[in-house]
């Protein structure tokens, strides 16, 4: 049985900057992982029933247009509703420090901003996700 | 005995390469360089030297920064403080639902609305964004691209309300489609119908805006994307042969539109590779102009070029340290010969910059322009054994790229299979790898850390800017003729159908007063959307 962690690597908003999704999906995936890119310009509904569909532990939010106020809620709202609040939710961006914080208040459970390490991420998430017994 | 001898104690690293990873000599002489290979004077084909002989002695390089944030009102504001402290000429940044030809209140706008640039839905926020500045005078650039004749109709129709006659109209459109679906993925519409409506732009500025550059085919992105410099160079030149290819086809002489076909590079932080780059750069389109499409005026076959410091190379940790980042980039862009300079503000990797920010960003062209003496000569590192062998090292390497590129048929059935694409990718984690081991040692990043980051003030950006332009445009749209608005958008849908040319349909919408996302929509009637396959 295939146990390697599934991650969903998303690029919200309209923003086309892919570089670091794209390095983010490569390294989590050269780590063991199942990684699911979505493309560009997904809505927080198009993310959230990728989500559901691919049944990932982790969604990957990559945003550097500064419209993450607007677009985080939206996906953690949606989350809620549909009780998938297990899934963990990571944001990793141009994210000002007040903001970082009040996206962990929304339950986002980690936020990178420039010039995060691959390995940390990739420790993150091996270490948070919980492994079936 | 001449040859360079390796130095017989330890060196730092195992082997030493450019940033685009080209090996690099202990030291060079004369048996690296080609003595049969022409360098030329500057001002003399293929230019590799500057594209005029006195360079920055005849004409400085402009100052030109990329600003805009957002509501019109407020860019505008910006654009007359930055005209006062001296700055020559003025660059657009619009935001993302400008850019991807959403109005201010599309759904798809919410939290976009000027965050990344200003906000311009319509003529009447083009009037009100050159408000007080005489477009007879300052030169404009603005960097747009899938939307780009909409745009620049806005522009031409500012320029008439001002009494400026379109043949004094001065400046640059972006206009650069083929590096949105290579890099920065700002698209619409699929390749073909874009490239039709680059083509119509091409064609309606050769024939009235004999001073306005239609095109500014862009590197600079490519390059942000996470290329090296020769992919940047050799993706870059290659677009613009694809467009020239596609003027020819529409009929047009080579030597009646390539004049006005201008490029706009990254200065990256290999100072060496870059400025070789820039040689390179010229070198390659003089002949393809000459050789390749059979151009007979010089002009056609002079490479002129903008430049911006690399954002990507701007670091969140110690931000102050990017001013001298962006010092070293700019004198290397000064040293390959640009036409025109952006230097980017310290705080970038955070935000839109701040006053204070871009003020010490445009103080630094100033200083290398006015105190280091660097432009009092051209091309003062020609005939330098190194810089020569660079150049011809990155323009042999840029034509392995051009050639294989060719091969697949041209540009767009290479980025049909995501061939430019996955080489920017592959380029960009394999850079980001040399970053993770700390072989690429990023300042403050990876190393010489600091125990605590001090903190910078940022530009806020006014949250009420979506408010004040949905509030904007509902205006508009009650106070305008709504009938002639249908009448100018069904008129633009019948030319978009056939072959003829859109601009003059596009000049008749934005004179009725018709949104960026009207006429955005119409077109996507007829060429459909744009979707790309993505790989990782």
């Amino acid at each position: 049985m295939d146990n390697r962690i599934r991650v969903l690597v998303a690029k919200p908003g309209l923003d086309g900057h892919d570089r670091g999704a794209k390095i983010i999906a490569r390294a989590l995936r050269d780590a063991g992982m199942e990684v699911i890119y979505t493309g560009l310009r997904q809505t927080p509904d198009m993310i959230v029933s990728a989500a559901l569909q691919e049944d990932v532990q982790v969604i990957g939010l990559s945003i550097l247009s500064g419209a993450h106020n607007a677009i985080v809620p939206r996906v953690m709202n949606l989350l809620k509703e549909k009780q998938m609040t297990d899934v963990i939710v990571i944001v990793g961006g141009i994210v000002p420090d007040e903001d970082a914080a009040r996206l962990k208040q929304l339950g986002v459970a980690a936020v990178y901003q420039p010039g995060a390490s691959l390995d940390a991420i990739v420790e993150f998430i091996r270490s948070t996700v919980k492994q079936p017994a | 005995m001449s040859k360079p001898a390796l130095p017989n104690k330890p060196t730092a690293k195992k082997s030493y390469r450019t940033l685009s990873g080209l090996p690099l000599e202990n030291v060079y002489g004369p048996e690296q360089t080609d003595p049969n290979r022409y360098v030329g004077m500057p001002g003399e084909f293929p230019y590799t030297r500057g594209i005029h002989d006195t360079m920055y002695r005849g004409k400085l390089w402009t100052m030109r920064q990329f600003s805009g944030f957002a509501t019109p009102e407020e860019t505008n504001a910006r654009y007359h403080y930055l005209l006062k402290n001296g700055q020559a000429g003025l660059s657009v940044a619009f935001d993302l639902p400008t850019l991807m030809g959403f109005d201010s209140d599309h759904p798809a706008s919410e939290g976009e609305v000027g965050k990344c640039g200003v906000a311009i839905s319509s003529l009447e926020d083009m009037e009100t964004l050159f408000r007080g500045i005489p477009l007879g005078e300052v030169t404009v650039s603005m960097t747009i691209n899938s939307p780009a004749p909409m745009i620049w109709a806005m522009y031409l129709a500012v320029a008439e309300q001002q009494g400026v006659p379109w043949s004094k109209v001065n400046g640059t459109l972006q206009n650069d489609i083929l590096k949105e679906y290579i890099a920065q993925k700002e698209y619409i519409y699929p390749p073909r119908p874009s490239m039709r409506l680059v083509t119509d732009t091409i064609e309606f500025g050769a024939k009235h805006t004999p001073k306005f550059n239609p095109i500014s085919i862009s590197g600079y992105h490519i390059r942000e994307a996470g290329s090296t410099a020769v992919q940047e160079l050799a993706f870059t030149l290659r677009d613009g042969m694809e467009y020239v290819d596609w003027a020819i086809e529409r009929g047009l002489p080579v030597d009646d539109f390539a004049p006005r076909l201008s490029f706009f590079f990254n200065a990256h932080s290999d100072f060496f590779e870059e400025i070789a780059k820039y040689r390179a750069a010229r070198r390659i389109w003089a002949f393809a102009m000459r050789d390749r499409y059979g151009a007979k005026e010089e002009r056609s076959m002079k490479l002129r070029f903008h430049a911006q410091t690399a954002g990507c190379s701007l670091t969140w940790q110690q931000p102050i340290n990017n001013v001298v980042r962006t010092a070293i980039q700019g004198l290397a862009a000064v040293l390959g010969g640009t036409q025109s300079l952006h230097t980017n503000s310290l705080d970038e990797a955070y935000a839109l910059p701040s006053e204070q920010a871009v003020t010490i960003a445009l103080r630094t062209q100033q200083i290398i322009a006015h105190e280091t003496g660097v432009p009092s000569v051209a091309d003062p590192f020609g005939g330098s054994y190194f810089i020569e062998q660079l150049t011809a090292q990155v323009e042999e390497a840029a034509n392995v790229y051009i050639r294989r590129i060719d091969e697949m048929g041209g540009m767009i059935p290479a980025i049909e299979r995501n061939y430019p694409q996955s080489e920017i990718a592959n380029a960009s984690f394999e850079y980001q790898q040399t970053v993770e081991t700390g072989e690429q040692i990023i300042v403050g990043v990876n190393q010489f850390i600091a125990a605590k980051e001090e903190q910078i003030d940022l530009l806020q950006i006014d949250e009420t800017a979506s408010e004040k332009q949905a509030a904007k445009l509902k205006s508009l749209r009650a106070r305008r003729d709504n009938a002639k608005v249908e009448k100018t958008l069904d008129a633009l849908k019948r030319a978009a159908e056939g072959t003829e040319n859109t601009m003059p349909y596009l000049m008749d919408c934005v004179k009725a007063y018709a949104t960026l996302g009207e006429m955005c929509d119409a077109l996507k009637g007829v060429f459909g959307t744009y979707t790309e396959t993505s790989v990782i």
